[in-house]
């Protein structure tokens, strides 16, 4: 059997951490090809939904990447989503979430090889925790069937 | 129907050689909605402009997804060629092939299907796209320049001479600033005030520039083209029009000892009084700290000797209010001073002083006459020590960048001693000596070779008293770390640059971003080093980093000629990528329930209150509403919002998670 690829999505602001990855690019740094970015304006546009909905599409890991603090381009995204991001991981955590799948980082316009880095050690744990398929057998087992099993 | 037209490009081999393009554009040009697939050697091209303009014609394209190099890089040459087209600009988007994945990755097959992902990502956006117009904005020709220093004086005249009205505030009694303080300067060692006076007056004189001197900026409002700032104008005790500037009042003021700070403290002046002889305006100010009669109650000498009755003790503050459009901050900076040296005795040992109370020493209009005499004897100082980097490049002092200016300014400062103290001698403790400036190192060997200055590459470790002089202890490190100690009669120290203490709470009254050091950040520290992050907000001289006066003069120009090319539109657009709150009709149903968490997230103050009334204006609802103008698209409010009720056009939600669907699912 090959060897087991995980489908990495990224959320990125496109004033840090997209331009840090251009700059990786420019480098010519090699990473992974597990990842695919999407594009955000800020880190504080990022929706938390979107990780779980990605999660339910099939995603076995993540990254959430954007400026350095006080680095943001509109001065305060970053801190908000930092913010969120501490109340939403609890959240998650709580819920039954495996937390080692998600990466929150900053990439800075300059750090190409930094965002390679973020990538390839977020590419290797996602692979050694293998599919993520307790997610979807989480969200599939219902309260009933819970009592039942009991 | 959307016809989607995808359009892959090689970019000559830097995107083919990894992935497999062919492959890509036959791979999209199957899935649904894909009108027209082909790749292209190079899309940027004229003919792959053509190309693209082409299929859009020929096609009836929906929207187009040009697959090339990062969308930092040509998004707006693609979004031109579409738009050229007849398509709106906005329905073009951008897979990143090249920076995202050819560059990065080896050659093989999942090299090529991540490009496929990555275009499949944007096909599926680009069909939710919404065709946007620009915003266009009015602009108020006038300019505000805060900060009546070279830089700011610079870039007023030169706004001014483009024909635009400019309002130039300046927080002390005169224009001028720090340039006015300095005795000569490097590298040609002409007099500051002779070169400066002229371009005050002018300032004065100007019929489109309008001075307001002791005022600061209150606050501001708006946005780009549309600002709106309060300015206080402080009560200057004196009725302006009458007074001739005759300076009766400050020759009788009965108050004589307060320290001068135009003399750094090396001089005494009066409560009432005009900072310096060229003052502009040159007529004084009340300072009510000091004033008698403000403290006692009792006094008014100045009011029984003043021949035009110029002078109203009761004279308030004033806040005026002006529509602005553009703004250049000219703050400039400040040196450290005493208590930050403990081991050089600064502030204990009244020998021992800074790089401006050296240049009041060695000024012709300063406390001594331009004679280099010793604060505390008024002796003529025998051996003088200048301590370069006195705080600079200091990380544990807090200070590691390079103050720029200190290395020149200590060589002049070390000439201008010795061309008047002859037999004096100079000695230079330095770090290394940035001289890089047009005929800069010249004038550093000159102090050197021919004025026979003692440089000596080394720090300083302490200062200290004994029988009468400075004891310098030192290091030369060219003589293998050997220790190093003069016995001085003067010392000067070339502290450090710093923001201006009141740097960090104007950038927050007008919302630019400062850095660690409170020195206002430019938006891109090289291609955009006179904007700020605030679009209409432009930097100008020191208040951004320490800077000598050929910088700040260029920087002020290019200020100005930013804030010239603003005025020279009618209107402004700018792109629509802003938050919009949803609205369905009728409105007193729209999802926004009013919590206004978005207000308080907004860093730009963008979102505003909407009332709903009935016919007769009883309020039913308030919900948010976006200001298009001050909006930047940051789009926090719209992850923030709990009835998903503002979006965000370019990143909506329906295209986010389209986004995501599509990338993880399979075609």
């Amino acid at each position: 059997m090959a060897e087991f690829e995980p489908k990495v999505v990224a959320f990125v602001c496109n004033w840090c951490t997209y331009a840090g990855a251009d700059l990786t690019g420019t480098s010519r740094i090699k990473y992974a090809s597990n990842v695919k970015i999407i594009r955000f304006p800020c880190t504080g546009r990022i929706d938390f939904m979107l990780l779980l909905k990605s999660f339910a599409n099939g995603a076995d890991g993540i990254i959430v990447s954007g400026c350095h603090p006080n680095d943001c381009h509109y001065t305060s995204g970053n801190f908000h989503a930092k913010r969120r991001w501490i109340m939403f991981k609890e959240l998650m955590d709580f819920m039954g979430i495996d937390m080692n799948r998600i990466t929150f980082s900053w990439v800075s316009a300059a750090e190409g090889a930094r965002w390679a880095e973020v990538v390839n050690s977020t590419v290797d744990r996602i692979r050694k925790l293998g599919p993520y398929v307790s997610y979807k057998q989480m969200v599939n087992t219902t309260v009933e069937e819970e009592v039942i099993n009991e | 129907m959307a016809r989607i037209g995808v359009f892959v490009c090689h970019c000559g081999e830097n995107i083919s050689a990894t992935v497999d393009c062919g492959k890509v554009a036959e791979t999209v040009g199957k899935l649904k909605h894909v009108a027209f697939s082909t790749d292209y050697k190079y899309m940027c091209s004229d003919p792959g402009q053509t190309l693209i303009k082409d299929a859009i014609k020929e096609h009836k394209l929906t929207g187009i997804v040009v697959s090339a190099c990062s969308p930092r890089m040509h998004e707006p040459t693609f979004r031109k060629a579409a738009a050229e087209a007849g398509l709106n600009p906005f329905l073009c988007e951008m897979a990143n092939l090249r920076e995202h994945c050819s560059w990065v990755h080896e050659k093989n097959e999942m090299t090529t299907d991540k490009a496929i992902d990555l275009v499949r990502i944007l096909i599926e956006k680009v069909k939710i796209n919404s065709a946007l117009q620009p915003i266009r904005v009015p602009v108020t020709k006038t300019a505000l320049v805060v900060g009546g220093g070279i830089a700011g004086i610079q870039s007023a005249l030169d706004i001014a001479n483009t024909g635009h009205k400019v309002i130039l505030v300046e927080r002390s009694p005169s224009i001028g600033g720090h340039m006015s303080q300095l005795s000569e300067t490097f590298p040609t060692l002409d007099c500051s005030q002779c070169i400066l006076t002229p371009r005050m007056v002018e300032v004065a004189q100007h019929p489109n520039i309008t001075l307001y001197t002791y005022a600061e900026v209150e606050s501001l409002d708006g946005f780009i083209g549309n600002f709106t700032v309060k300015i206080r104008k402080k009560a200057k005790s004196i009725y302006e029009k009458d007074c001739t500037g005759c300076g009766l009042c400050t020759t009788k003021c009965p108050q004589k000892k307060i320290p001068n700070e135009f003399e750094e403290g090396l001089g005494f002046r009066p409560a009432i009084y005009v900072p310096f002889p060229q003052a502009v305006p040159n007529k004084p100010v009340i300072d009510r700290e000091h004033c008698t009669y403000y403290l006692k109650g009792k006094c008014k000498v100045c009011e029984i000797v003043c021949p035009t009755k110029a002078i109203r003790f009761d004279q308030p503050d004033e806040v005026i209010e002006v529509k602005i459009g553009a703004i250049v901050i000219a703050t400039g900076f400040d040196i450290k001073r005493s208590n930050f040296f403990p081991e050089y005795g600064f502030g204990k040992y009244k020998d021992v002083i800074d790089g401006l109370q050296f240049e009041r020493l060695a000024s012709a209009s300063g406390p001594t006459s331009g004679a280099i005499l010793r604060p505390s004897d008024g002796q003529v100082p025998k051996n003088i020590v200048f301590v370069a980097c006195a705080g600079s490049r200091d990380p544990a002092k807090g200070i590691a960048y390079c103050s720029k200016i200190c290395c020149m300014y200590t060589a002049k400062h070390a000439m201008l001693y010795k061309h008047k103290v002859h037999e004096g001698k100079a000695h230079v403790f330095y770090m290394d000596i940035r001289s890089a400036g047009k005929n800069y190192d010249e004038f550093v060997r000159r102090a050197i070779e021919e004025d026979y200055v003692n440089y000596i590459r080394g720090r300083v470790s302490t200062i200290y008293e004994r029988d009468g002089k400075l004891i310098v202890k030192g290091v030369d490190t060219l003589l293998g770390a050997q220790p190093v100690e003069i016995v001085a009669d003067m010392v000067v120290l070339a502290t450090a640059g710093v923001a201006n203490p009141g740097a960090e709470e104007l950038a927050q009254k007008l919302h630019v971003s400062y850095d660690s050091h409170k020195f206002f950040a430019e938006a891109h520290p090289k291609l955009k080093p006179v904007e700020t992050n605030t679009a209409g907000i432009f930097l100008a001289g020191a208040c951004q980093n320490p800077k000598d006066i050929p910088d700040s003069v260029s920087q002020a120009s290019g200020a100005a000629v930013k804030v010239a090319a603003l005025f020279s539109q009618s209107e402004l657009t700018r792109e629509p990528l802003v938050a919009y709150v949803n609205r369905t009709s009728p409105p007193m149903y729209s999802t926004c329930v009013g919590c206004f968490l978005c207000q308080s997230v907004c860093p730009y103050q963008a979102i505003e209150h909407e009332d709903f009334k009935t016919r007769d204006g009883k309020i039913i609802k308030t919900v948010a509403k976006i200001n298009e103008g001050l909006c930047q698209g940051c789009g926090t409010c719209v992850a923030l919002c709990r009835s998903k009720s503002i979006d965000l056009h370019g990143y909506s939600n329906n295209q986010v998670y389209t986004e995501v669907v599509a990338l993880l699912n399979d075609y």
